[in-house]
Order: structure tokens, then sequence, then C-alpha cells
């Protein structure tokens, strides 16, 4: 067999424990290799030592506030779509100690905290998800004014992101224009079909991880079978929305149509949707002081557009009811985020459907307003 | 688009997401009842010596262990190295404040906003129409006009607050119309030394010649007032362009990244807290938007 010279752009099939020498390769680079797998009978991201750790042969059955691990009846290891839990947690994580203030003679002095952060190497990123930290990347690092910390984290991940060739009951990237298939954001990607891993290698990181593998020629065969798989993806969507070009007018210039209200009688306003949302970006601040007042930590956490405090001042509540609550997120997400940041804040991964205890479904409302909407 | 210009304050420093600046009170100013203006200089004295805001900005303020509140500079632009901040206690942050005493320390981070366009409406008529508190963020503009005065056409404030010892800064307004200011004022309810008028501060515009082609209006007071304050300028031509509103939101940033403050596209600690009516209009009869 002719040896396969790698460069960037390269596409080559391996066999499928093969994977666990490149995650050997990112470890020994000094990542930590964090990856989809099975806790508490849902799909989290969690550290990964290798392939026993994937959640082989395993799907999820999800719909309007439900979700359950199945078998897939395969040998797969990455059909299994997105639980709650989403990469966000680790770039923009749900608690972030700011810093640290000792009170001495009247002054404030501040402690630095040093954040050792790990490198992640992330592991089976969907397009979605890729779209979703492409998202964030324009939320918080601007041209304006930048966040230090997520910055700081960003550049220092490695993804190795995964064409979606399963998709599950309430995912709709193909509508959003977000998915299935892995464009461009990784260092590499990977294309799992029943045989073999084909790999692209994404960046001179992607590469490095890639050496001395034992690697394949990718054959006509699985290049057919790959697009094949690309394309029932894309029309396997559990959901979709029409249209999604016309929608932020539609929503703007129908906020007093009926179907909010209706919604505010279902909506229990309890969070669920944006904190599983991956661009859902929206944080507070707390002081926790020790009991006699001298030392404080100021702790950034995550914030919901649900919680009446978000939009509480001196003189009153600016959204004082669930209808006004879910206006807004609906309307930001898929309306005015484009104003902000140049795309829709929405990637159709679904689990704000999924996740919802009183499932209701994005898609279906916006549809609902489109009925009756002023033009 | 305007024809008048909203343009963002240079910043002085940009490092200041996080971590606050410490400034030392250096005199507490009472104003009115549960109001007074809190001087603040820097520690550091470089840092003393290069800040600098614009007219209509504000800091976000901090006290250790409770917390932060946005409040708007009300200070001279030209003086910054005391800058005031003139706070109404209302809150849990801003009542502790209250209970400080001038040698405390409080953070500081900003300043942050875009101010009122001072530069760019030289020439014109200029109407301030103000609301209780909401004198607070147009003083430095005042401040500005009359250093500036030859630059400006006349300049009318028309101001109000709910009851005489709620007006703001009383002391001043004799100095500013001899500086050439037209100063009306209202109360919503005198008592047994007031013989001014007593009414809305709207009402005070019936009081006014507008020219409207020539006229400018910055306004920053309770939503309700501002309301009729559009009400009354545009009812006098004054087009929506050239009506400048000054909006009050919770905040926690004061950089567009928290999400707190948002109304519709804008982030009010970024792309306001002043904006022209033109960018509201599709939202300000909206309820609860």
């Amino acid at each position: 067999m002719p040896e396969i010279k790698l460069h960037l752009g390269s596409q080559v099939a391996i066999r499928k424990p093969v994977l666990d020498q490149v995650l050997g390769h990112l470890e020994k680079a000094g990542y930590q290799t964090i990856g989809p797998c099975i806790k508490d009978a849902a799909l989290v991201y969690a550290p990964i030592g290798g392939l026993q750790d994937l959640p082989q042969g395993l799907i999820s059955e999800q719909s309007g506030g439900s979700y359950r691990i199945k078998p897939s009846n395969n040998a797969r290891y990455f059909d299994i779509t997105p639980g709650a839990q989403s990469w966000k947690q680790f770039l923009f994580p749900p608690r972030s100690e700011s810093f640290k203030l000792m009170k001495e003679n009247g002054h404030w002095l501040e402690e630095g905290l040093s954040e050792d952060l790990p490198r992640y190497a992330f592991i089976g990123v969907r397009p979605c998800e890729l779209a979703a930290i492409a998202v964030q990347d324009k939320v918080f690092i601007r041209s304006d004014f930048t966040d230090p910390i997520y910055k700081h984290r960003r550049e220092r991940i490695f993804i190795l992101a995964l064409d979606c060739l399963h998709p599950g009951d309430t995912c709709f990237c193909a509508s959003m224009g977000t998915g299935p298939t892995v464009e461009s954001g990784f260092d590499i990607k990977l294309t799992e079909l029943d045989d073999v891993f084909l790999l692209e290698v994404g960046s001179p990181a992607g590469l490095e991880a890639m050496q001395d593998l034992s690697v394949e020629a990718v054959d006509s065969r699985w290049l057919q079978a790959s697009a094949a798989g690309r394309k029932a993806a894309a029309n396997s969507m559990g959901r979709v929305l029409s249209d999604v070009a016309s929608i932020p007018d539609l929503l703007i210039n129908n906020l007093e149509h009926p179907r909010w209200k209706e919604i505010a009688a279902r909506c229990l306003s309890c969070t669920n949707c944006t904190q599983v949302c991956p661009t859902c970006f929206c944080w507070d601040v707390e002081d926790a002081t020790s009991l006699g007042g001298k030392n404080t930590m100021r702790t950034r956490v995550w914030d919901s557009c649900f919680n009446p405090a978000y939009s509480a001042q001196a003189g009153g509540n600016i959204r004082p009811n669930t209808a006004s609550r879910y206006r807004q997120w609906l309307t930001h997400k898929m309306s005015t985020w484009r104003q902000q940041f140049g795309v829709l804040g929405c990637v159709g991964c679904g689990r704000c459907i999924t996740w919802c205890p009183a499932g209701i479904d994005i898609t279906e409302e916006i549809e609902a307003i489109r009925v009756d909407a002023k033009e | 688009m305007s024809d008048i210009l909203l343009a963002p304050a240079k910043a002085t420093r940009e490092d200041v997401l996080i971590a606050p600046l410490w400034a030392e009170i250096v005199e507490i100013t009472p104003e009115a009842e549960g109001v007074s203006t809190f001087w603040l200089a820097f520690k550091d004295k470089a840092l003393a010596a290069s800040y600098r805001f614009a007219p209509g900005q504000f800091n976000m303020v901090y006290l250790p262990g409770y917390g932060e509140a946005a409040i708007s500079i009300s200070s001279h632009p030209a003086k910054p190295e005391r800058i005031g901040h003139t706070i109404r206690f209302v809150g849990n942050v801003t009542n502790a404040i209250s209970r400080l005493r001038p040698g405390d320390t409080l953070g500081l981070r900003g300043p942050f906003g875009m101010p009122w366009p001072i530069a760019d409406i030289k020439g014109r008529d200029v109407i301030i129409a103000a609301g209780g508190i909401g004198l607070a963020p147009l003083r430095p503009a005042i401040y500005h006009i009359i250093e500036n005065r030859a630059d400006y056409g006349k300049v009318t404030i028309i101001y109000g607050a709910r009851a005489p010892g709620d007006l703001l800064y009383p002391r001043e307004y004799d100095a500013w119309r001899k500086k050439g200011l037209e100063v009306l004022v209202t109360v919503d309810r005198g008592d047994e030394n007031w013989a001014g008028q007593v009414g809305v501060v709207p009402i005070l515009f019936y009081n006014l010649r507008v020219r409207p082609e020539n006229s400018v209006i910055l306004t920053c007071g309770p939503e309700i007032m501002m309301r009729f304050v559009v009400f009354e300028s545009l009812a006098r031509r004054v087009s929506q362009e050239h009506i400048f509103v000054s909006l009050e939101r919770n905040m926690k940033c004061g950089q567009g990244f928290c999400g707190h403050c948002q109304i519709g596209p804008y982030f009010i600690c970024k792309e306001g807290p002043v904006f022209h009516f033109g960018q509201l209009a599709p939202f300000f009869n909206v309820e609860n938007f």
C-alpha cells in the first residue's frame, strides 16, 4: 500500500479503532478530550479516554418535553444527537468567578484569580453545534468590545467536527442552513460510515493530531456512502421551519399578535429553553460576601430573559408577564439577533423543543404567528 | 437616517468589562429628598488625569458585596477629574451607597453609552425636557452648551418634579438663566411656598414657540413623561430624528454582552442610552416590549 502524505484538506479513511490514536495524540499535545457519553440516562459532554466511552449503538428519541435513549441496532458511535448540554458550558460556563476582593483599612484589594484552564479538545461537534459556537463568537468577540474570558477559552480549543448523518426528531438545522454537513471551522472533520471513519484535515493542529496513523485512501464506495448519508440526513429532519428568510420581519411586525398570550398560557417561564440553547448568552453577576463583610467573590452566572429579575428596575418591571418574556426570547432569537450580530440566534438544534416541560415547539409557534400575521 | 449624527464617544479604556477601577468619594452633595451627588476621584493619579466622558454617558458604579448600578454622569465634561454621579436611593445598591461617607471607596467601570449629539447640533435651538432624576444626565450637556453658548441658538430647559423638594440643582437655575438659557420649572404638586407653575412637564411646551425645522429636543425622565414630550414635539412638527430620548434599563455589563438592556435590536448600554425617536418609534408604543 503506497504511503499517504497528509496535508491541509486531505481526506483519508481510518478503521474505527484508529480514532483512539488521534485522541492519544491530542492528550499528548496537552488537550483534555471531551466527547459525548452517557450519564444518568442522557447524553452529556464529559472527558472521554477513547472509543469505549462513546455512546456506541445508541440513539435518542426526542419530542416536545420528552427524551429517551434507545438502542440503534447498529454499531456506530456517533449516531446519537445531543442532549440538554452543549459545548457552550466549556466556552461560556454557567458560573465563572470574576474576581475576589478583600477589605483592608477601608480599601478593597483585588486578589487575582489564576484560572488554570484545561485546553479542551471537543470530540464530535455536530454542524448545529459548530454553528452555535460561530454565533457566540460573534457575540463575545467583536470589533468594539471583546469578552476576555470567552476569548481566552475559545482560542485554546481543538474541534473534531462531525457530519450529522442521523438527525433527531426535533432537529431542523437543514431549515436554518446550519447542517447537516460540516463546511468549515474544524481542526479535523469526521464522517462515520459503517466500516470506517473518514477524516478531513482542517488545520495544522488537526494535521499534527493525525500523524503516524494507519490511514487508507478514500475509495469511491465510501465517498458515495458519505454523500448519500448526508443527502438522506437533510431530508430526515424531525422538524421543518419554512421560509426562514421571512421570519425576522414576520415577528417584529407582529409584536401584538394574539398568539403571544396564547403561548403564555402554556409557558411556565422556567428558563429551560434558554439554559439548553447553545447560543443564549445573557448573564448576571453575583456578589457572595463573607459574614463579616471582609471578603467578596464576584461571579458571572447564566441569566435568562424568562427570569422576572432580568427585566426589573427601579420604575417596575419592563416585561411583567410571561407573554412579554416569551416574545422577547423569540423575537430576539429569530429577528433582532440578526441586526445585532449579522446572523440569527437559532441554529435549529431543537433543544428548546425537547427540554420544554410544556412541549412548546418553536417551529409550531412561528407557523402559528404566520396565521393572521400583519405584513 | 437622521441628519444629526449620534456618534459614540472615544473610549478611554476598553479593558473594563470585569474588574472595576477604584475611586474615592471626595464629596457628597445632598440634592433632594433621597437624592445626593457623589463626587468621585480615581485613586490612580494617571487614570484620574486621563479619564474623559461625554455628556449623556454613564458609569457602572460598584459597591462590593452589593453589586453594580448604571449611574449617569451629572458633572461638567470639561472637569473630568471629579466625576459627579447624582444617585437616587431606590434599590439595593443605591440604598447601600446612601450610607457611605467621603473617603469611602467605590468601583467604577466606564464611561459607557452613546452621548447626546451636542457636537452635531450647533446653530440649532435646543429644548431640554427633563423630569425628576432625568435632569442628571442632561446637566453635562447644559454645562457644555453654556461653555460654548455662541454655538447654539435659543436654549430652553423645561423641567419638572413631583414636588418642589424633589427638584434637582435648584440653586443653579439662576446661573443658567444668566448665561442666556431659558429655564421653566413645574411641579406636579406645589406646597405652601411654591409660587411657580403646577402641572406635568409636557404642558410647558405651551409656553414655547418652537421653530420646528431648526429645533432639537433632548429629553430624559420617566418614560410616561418622555412619551408626552415626544407627542408634543411631533405635534409641533419637529421631526422624530431631531427628538433625542435617553432610556433607562437594568444593566449588568455596559458593553452589550449581558443582554439585560435590550429594546428590539438595540442594547441600550451601547447603542443608547441616547436614541433619536426614529429608532424607537416601532417599539415605543408596544406594551411591555
